[in-house]
This record gives structure tokens, C-alpha cells and sequence, in this order.
């Protein structure tokens, strides 16, 4: 074993080669790392929250539709309400205007037969008239069977 | 040294892969039976292990630097072009690696170092890249490299050693090192007057008080030689740990390369031994690296640690 110089040459070498890796070497690495670090952490909190955020919003999703459904329902109801009205105001109108249209129709029936009587009324002397000389030829007085002619008239 | 023009000796070739490659100042005189001459004394290669003793401590170990400082070189290189490239994105292939040691490194240290410093970080990884690197060197087979350098150099008896950390110079440097890092920041958290408290104070505290107060000296006297040896001891076991596994490792791997030129089946035999004992020392050599920087860290620890109250108190 023989000592020597190179022991002091070692030594120097050594605290150079250290001190440069204290300066240039270890404080960026590290640095970096830490930072990396920093921003996965960052990252997973981030997403921690995210998926926070998408539940909430599923929850919300899911309120929105319930109320949405209820709406619709109300909504359902109250038009078919509304359409059964319609359908009662409707026929109510049907009845009211048929009630009407028949009442008119039997005025108007009623118009006509009496008209027809009047007609029947003011022709019956001359047909009976017509009938009487048919079947007594002139058997008959006209002057004399006419007032009796007209008592019959008169009480049809 | 392998005789001229002769196949070198088993003996011959495990000691030229022993020897380093060194620079130093040679006195004047004659050399290695005779082959050479230092006419002045002056700075020079070491043509063979007699001129490297005579040099003593006037000489650089020129493989150990070139390789320790090439392999530091390349993990700064490696880990700045990460650092250059960091990001807060995602990360992808080098960069993802660089990451991971780093990251565990920043795990470790952070286990057994709980005070504020941003020395002990960088001091780590430095320490655990570096030596892992070193280490790593030992894997290459144990001609390659000095083959190469040998036909590079034009020298047949080129001495070159790959393995930075099977010379104890690197290890020990690396120890002291430390060593002086730990002293410092002992003193620059504690002051001088705590640090040498810490030296003299434990582990027997002196009695204050009363007649025994006499004896005080004597404990102090017997806690400093206790602490000091406690002191020393840290750079020596953590500098000779790691050059005497790797010292060990290279040694069975240059025992294995001697059997690979007696005969075929010797040969197949050490090429299975070969592989066996890699595989082994990947973990060794890991494992080492690992051992040195928590070493480390846990001696830092150990310096920014005040507990000058928790003395007092009770």
C-alpha cells in the first residue's frame, strides 16, 4: 500500500465533483420532481372534484326529469279535463241547437197543416159540392143545401 | 516486470496487475536491476515497483485519477444532461432514470439525515454514482483495458490499473474526505468549543462537583482518547472497506485469468468461474457503493447532531 499524492488528488476531485452536483445537478432534479409532485396531486384532486361535479349533476339530471315528468303529467291531466269540457259544452250546444231546430220544424209543421186546413177548408164546399152532384144529380137545391153545406165546413 | 522477450510468470503477471501506472518524483540513483538510471532528481514515470517506492509520497497514481476522474465526469455528464432536461412533465427514458436514483437516494438520505442541508444530498449521490461507477470497472475483464493501454502506450510493460477503487489512495481520499466534511460541520453546528465538548465530555461525563472533581481531568484525559479513536476510525473502516472488497474482487478475478492460458478445459472451467464470480460481485460492488453513502450520510447525521442538552439536562 502505498500512499501518496494521489490521496490528495482524490480528495480534491471529490468536493469538486460534489460541489458541482450540489450546484448544477441535485436542485433541478429534485426541483422538477417536486413540481411534478405538485401537479399530480393537482390532477387527482382535480379529478376528485370532477367526478364530485358529475355525480351532483347526475343528481340534478335526475331532479330536472322527476319534475319535468310531474309537469307533463299535470299538464296531461288538466288538457284531458279541458278536452272533456270541450266534448260536454259541445254535445250541451248539440242538444240545445237540435231541441231548437225540432221546435222550428214542428212550427213549421204545424204552419203548414193549418195552412193545408185552411186550404182544405176553403176547397171542401166545392168538393162536396162536386161529390153531392155526382151522387144526387140534381136532386139537390144548391141554394137551398148551400148554408147547410157551409154549417159542415165550418166544423172541420 | 516480465523478463525480456519470456512469457511473464503467474507471480509476474498478478503483480504487473497490481501495479499502477505512476508519476512521481524520483530521486536520483539506479533502478530495477540496473535497467534504469536517474541521472537528476526529477519528476517521472515509474518503470517499476522499486522507483515507486523510492518516489514515497511524491507520486500520482495517473490510471486511478484518469479513471476516477473520467468516470465522475461521465455520471456529472449523465445526471447535468438530466438536470438540463428535467421537467414537471412526464418523464421518459434517461430522464426516468436519472429520476429513480435520485429519487432514492433523496429516499435514503431523507431516513437518516433529518436536519436541513443541501450538501448532504448532492454529497450522497455523488458518493453512490461515483463509487458505483468505479466499482463497475472491476466487470470488465482484467486484460481488456490494460491491454489496451499497453498497446496505446507502445510498452508492453505498461502498468495500468481500470479499477479506481482497488487503490487505497482513492478510498482513503474519498475517507478523508468525509472525514473533513464531518469536522467541519461538526464545528459549524456546534462551534469549536461543542465540538471539542463532544470529544472530551463523553462518554464518561466528569463529575462537577464535590471532591471527585479531581478526577475530572483524568476523564476527560481518557474520553478524548476514546472519541479520537472512535473519530479516526470512521474515514480508515469506510476507505479500507471499500478497497479491500474491491481489492479482494479484482484479486480473484485476476487469479481466475491466470487459469485461461492452461489448456482447454482449465480454460472453459475459469471462463464458468468467471461468470460465477461477475455475477457475484455485481452485487459487491452495488452493495459497496450503497455502504459507503449511508456511511456517509449517517456520519453527517451524526455531525449535525446537538445534543450538548440532552447531556446537561438530566
Amino acid at each position: 500500500m502505498n500512499l501518496n499524492l494521489t490521496i490528495i488528488g482524490q480528495s480534491i476531485t471529490f468536493i469538486v465533483f460534489v460541489l458541482i452536483c450540489m450546484k448544477y445537478v441535485w436542485p433541478h432534479i429534485t426541483a422538477a420532481m417536486t413540481e411534478r409532485q405538485k401537479k399530480i396531486a393537482d390532477g387527482l384532486a382535480a379529478a376528485d372534484r370532477a367526478s364530485k361535479d358529475l355525480e351532483l349533476a347526475q343528481e340534478k339530471a335526475k331532479h330536472e326529469l322527476r319534475d319535468a315528468k310531474t309537469e307533463a303529467a299535470s299538464i296531461l291531466e288538466s288538457a284531458n279535463k279541458r278536452a272533456t269540457q270541450i266534448v260536454e259544452e259541445a254535445k250541451e250546444q248539440a242538444r240545445e241547437e237540435g231541441d231548437r231546430i225540432i221546435a222550428a220544424a214542428q212550427a213549421e209543421v204545424e204552419q203548414e197543416v193549418n195552412r193545408a186546413k185552411e186550404q182544405l177548408r176553403s176547397q171542401v164546399a166545392t168538393l162536396a159540392f162536386a161529390g153531392a152532384e155526382q151522387v144526387l144529380e140534381s136532386s139537390v137545391d144548391q141554394s137551398a143545401h148551400q148554408n147547410m153545406i157551409d154549417k159542415l165546413a165550418a166544423s172541420l | 516486470m516480465a523478463a525480456d522477450g519470456n512469457a511473464p510468470t503467474t507471480t509476474e503477471y498478478i503483480q504487473h496487475h497490481l501495479t499502477n501506472w505512476t508519476y512521481g518524483k524520483l530521486p536520483a540513483g539506479t533502478y530495477c536491476d540496473g535497467k534504469s538510471v536517474q541521472e537528476t532528481t526529477g519528476w517521472t514515470v515509474a518503470h517499476c515497483p522499486e522507483e515507486m517506492s523510492a518516489m514515497g509520497f511524491n507520486a500520482i497514481h495517473l490510471d486511478s485519477m484518469l479513471w476516477s476522474i473520467t468516470l465522475g465526469a461521465i455520471f456529472l455528464i449523465l445526471f447535468r444532461w438530466g438536470a438540463s432536461k428535467a421537467h414537471a412533465g412526464v418523464p421518459t427514458g434517461t430522464l426516468n432514470f436519472v429520476e429513480a436514483i435520485i429519487e432514492f437516494i433523496d429516499k435514503t438520505v431523507k431516513d437518516a439525515f433529518q436536519y436541513r442541508s443541501r450538501f448532504v444530498a448532492p454529497l450522497a449521490l455523488t458518493i453512490f454514482v461515483w463509487v458505483f461507477l468505479m466499482n463497475l470497472m472491476d466487470l470488465v475483464p482484467v486484460d481488456w483495458i490494460p491491454q489496451l493501454a499497453a498497446i496505446i502506450a507502445g510498452d508492453s510493460h505498461f502498468y495500468f490499473k481500470a479499477v479506481p477503487t482497488t487503490d487505497p489512495n482513492i478510498t482513503l481520499g474519498m475517507g478523508f474526505t468525509v472525514f473533513f466534511l464531518m469536522i467541519a460541520f461538526s464545528i459549524r453546528e456546534k462551534g469549536l468549543i461543542g465540538f471539542i465538548k463532544e470529544l472530551t465530555f463523553h462518554p464518561f461525563h466528569p463529575p462537577t462537583k464535590g471532591a471527585g472533581i479531581i478526577l475530572a481531568p483524568v476523564v476527560i484525559v481518557i474520553n478524548f482518547a476514546l472519541e479520537s479513536v472512535t473519530l479516526l476510525a470512521r474515514p480508515i473502516s469506510l476507505g479500507l472497506r471499500l478497497f479491500g472488497n474491491l481489492y479482494a474482487g479484482e484479486m480473484i478475478f485476476i487469479l481466475i485469468a491466470t487459469m485461461f492460458g492452461a489448456g482447454l478445459i482449465l480454460g472453459l472451467f475459469a471462463g464458468v468461474l468467471q461468470l460465477g464470480w461477475a455475477l457475484f460481485h455485481i452485487i459487491v460492488i452495488t452493495l459497496q457503493a450503497f455502504v459507503f453513502m449511508v456511511l456517509t450520510i449517517v456520519y453527517m447525521a451524526m455531525a449535525f447532531h446537538n445534543d450538548d442538552e440532552d447531556q446537561f439536562t438530566h
